[in-house]
């Protein structure tokens, strides 16, 4: 996009002597009416199957069935109770924590210093090294799945949580490397000249001057890789299978999901589902601005 | 720049450089070794037979002829109807509002929207097939959809729509759109806020109504955004799975309807311990991956506006 700021002079007219040929005021009165029926339409669409999943999950399993479309007769916290210590997901939130931990950071780290080389020191091969691991966000990861099983068997850290860990960091690499590059290219050389000249050697440069002034831009990616890393599913299937219980929080509502036509405790799957759905809820509720700013801003280079 | 340059430089990029090569590139081209093998990926002995498996690719009638299919749909229908929606949501928004003295507004509450629209794209796809699977779910099973038709009186599957063979896929591509347009809806929006409002006003001095508004001013001037979703969703489209696997009965079911590409190769390597012919379908993927991104980029570029 060019982004420019646009031109505030135009063709000059008094503001007062608009005549519009149409009459602005109807058409625009039958395109606000238009416009917000379609947009509510969209909104309930949304709301209606999360409020009513929510509804669900404090029912029993005979009044899902027989009543689906009713409130619930009496609330039971009792499938809220069930979900978190019978169907583990208090375990599986600890899981993802323990993972996460490590993985974001590491993800953050890594990328930020690759990037930070990649964007403002030249050397032979910065510009092979970019591309690949920009063109990395096309691969898609069906296609290492075995091999990379493989690799982990290999050296042991296959089912682990470290191999878990070494594998979200290397594939949210490509992202992050490609946004944090163009993040760093935009910051001002001359802060960074004046430190260099005041004595400041590179690493210095790094954490002290250049991090700092990176902050908006770490921030979004952050967001943006946990989400992501949160929300992964195929990596933990195929790499973190072995024991029920070592489950991350998405592996292990599936599996409770597929699970359901032989134990059939529906109200806990659905009370699960929503205890998943609190944090992110809560977290969006606070911080959607960043969110979205942290989610769309990869899409614009 | 000038002392111990290259000494910092190497130690910033041995750890991401190691760790990318060793977990993404090796196993990627891992992939396309095997892809020329006979290999089941089980025991220690394969040999090279060349792409005998990308010529019985295509002879798989039961899984892979139906997944090329079903992707092949989805990487159509997926961005066509998200990008639209998200066009005109945004539009909606931003410029669909009263005029007052000619001035053009958005609608009142679009804080409001764009935090709903965007709510499901933070959500997990295994959450979102949870929700949509119940809400598909057989009367019987107190699904939202079934049981809403029969209260009014109409007729529902029995089984639940996702048990009828030509309702699956599109149930399940709905299930990616309703995630996806808040996301493109907020993207489309924050690009449309550096359209300059003088366009409008000067396009409604001239005449224009709000669709020539549309056409003529805003897709002209959104046309690098709507490349680069269209590549994004193209992404999607193609990496379909999750969904899928937590909706779909047998997992692309019933009897395939809903089988796809990613789906098909997890069950190759996974199931059917099948790595070569998983990798060769996987080797396709991949190209045609790389393919899309090149052709929309290529007929996607246009002669750039400045404002």
């Amino acid at each position: 996009m060019a982004t420019q700021t646009p031109e505030t002079a135009g063709p000059a007219r008094p503001a007062e002597k608009r005549t519009p040929q149409k009459e602005p005021k109807r058409e625009g009165a039958i395109m606000n009416v238009f416009s917000q029926g379609f947009l509510w339409l969209w909104a309930v669409m949304i709301i209606v199957p999360m409020v009513w999943i929510v509804l669900t999950s404090f029912k029993s399993e005979r009044e899902i069935a027989s009543d689906p479309l009713g409130l619930p007769s009496v609330f039971r916290w009792e499938n809220y109770v069930s979900a978190w210590n019978n169907a583990h997901i208090g375990q599986y939130f600890f899981n993802t924590l323990q993972v996460m931990v490590f993985s974001v950071t590491g993800t953050m780290l890594l990328g930020a210093m690759a990037a930070y080389v990649l964007a403002r020191y030249q050397f032979p091969g910065n510009k092979l090294l970019y591309f690949g691991f920009a063109s990395g966000m096309m691969f898609p990861v069906f296609l290492a799945l075995f091999p990379l099983f493989k690799t982990l068997d290999n050296v042991g850290l296959l089912y682990t949580y470290p191999g878990l860990i070494l594998v979200y960091i290397a594939y949210s690499l490509p992202f992050t490397v490609f946004f944090l590059t163009a993040f760093f290219r935009t910051l001002p050389s001359g802060v960074a000249e004046a430190a260099l000249i005041d004595g400041a050697g590179h690493y210095r440069l790094f954490f002290r001057v250049m991090l700092p002034m990176a902050k908006p831009g770490l921030i979004a990616i952050t967001i943006f890789n946990i989400i992501g890393q949160w929300n992964q599913f195929l990596l933990p299937l195929v790499l973190l299978n072995r024991d029920p219980d070592d489950a991350v929080i998405s592996q292990g509502l599936a599996n409770l999901a597929l699970r359901q036509g032989y134990e059939g405790d529906p109200g806990a799957l659905f009370a699960g589902t929503v205890l998943a759905m609190i944090p992110i809820f809560i977290a969006y509720v606070i911080f959607q601005r960043q969110i979205q700013a942290g989610l769309t801003a990869g899409a614009i280079k | 720049m000038r002392h111990g340059k290259y000494p910092f430089i190497l130690s910033f990029l041995v750890l991401p450089v190691g760790l990318y090569a060793w977990l993404v590139i090796l196993p990627f081209a891992q992939a396309f070794q095997i892809s020329f093998t006979d290999w089941s990926g089980s025991t220690n002995q394969f040999d090279y037979i060349g792409f005998d498996n990308y010529i019985n690719l295509f002879k798989d009638d039961r899984f892979v002829i139906p997944a090329l299919q079903h992707t092949g749909i989805i990487l159509v229908v997926l961005p066509i109807v998200t990008i639209a929606m998200g066009l005109f949501f945004a539009f909606m928004l931003n410029v669909g509002g009263r005029s007052r003295q000619g001035r053009i507004e958005g609608v009142r509450g679009a804080g409001f929207h764009k935090i709903v629209y965007f709510f499901p794209q933070v959500l997990s796809l295994s959450i979102i097939g949870i929700l949509w699977k119940q809400v598909y779910a057989p009367p019987s099973f107190g699904g939202l959809f079934a049981s809403g038709l029969q209260a009014l009186g109409l007729p529902a599957p029995v089984n639940g729509f996702l048990a009828e063979k030509d309702l699956v896929l599109a149930c399940v591509i709905g299930v990616l759109v309703w995630s996806s347009v808040g996301f493109y809806l907020v993207y489309f929006s924050s690009a449309m806020a550096t359209i300059p409002r003088d366009f409008y006003e000067a396009g409604i001095i001239d005449g224009a109504g709000r669709f020539q508004l549309f056409f003529k001013i805003t897709l002209p001037l959104l046309w690098e955004s709507v490349q680069t979703a269209w590549i994004y969703l193209s992404i999607i489209a193609l990496d379909v799975f999750v969904l899928i696997y937590v909706m779909t009965p047998d997992q692309g079911g019933p009897d395939g309807a809903s089988e796809v590409v990613g789906g098909v190769i997890w069950k190759y390597a996974f199931k059917f311990a099948d790595q070569a012919f998983a990798s060769a379908l996987g080797v396709v993927l991949f190209f045609a991956a790389m393919t899309l991104a090149v052709v929309t980029l290529r007929a996607g570029r246009r002669e750039q506006i400045e404002f």
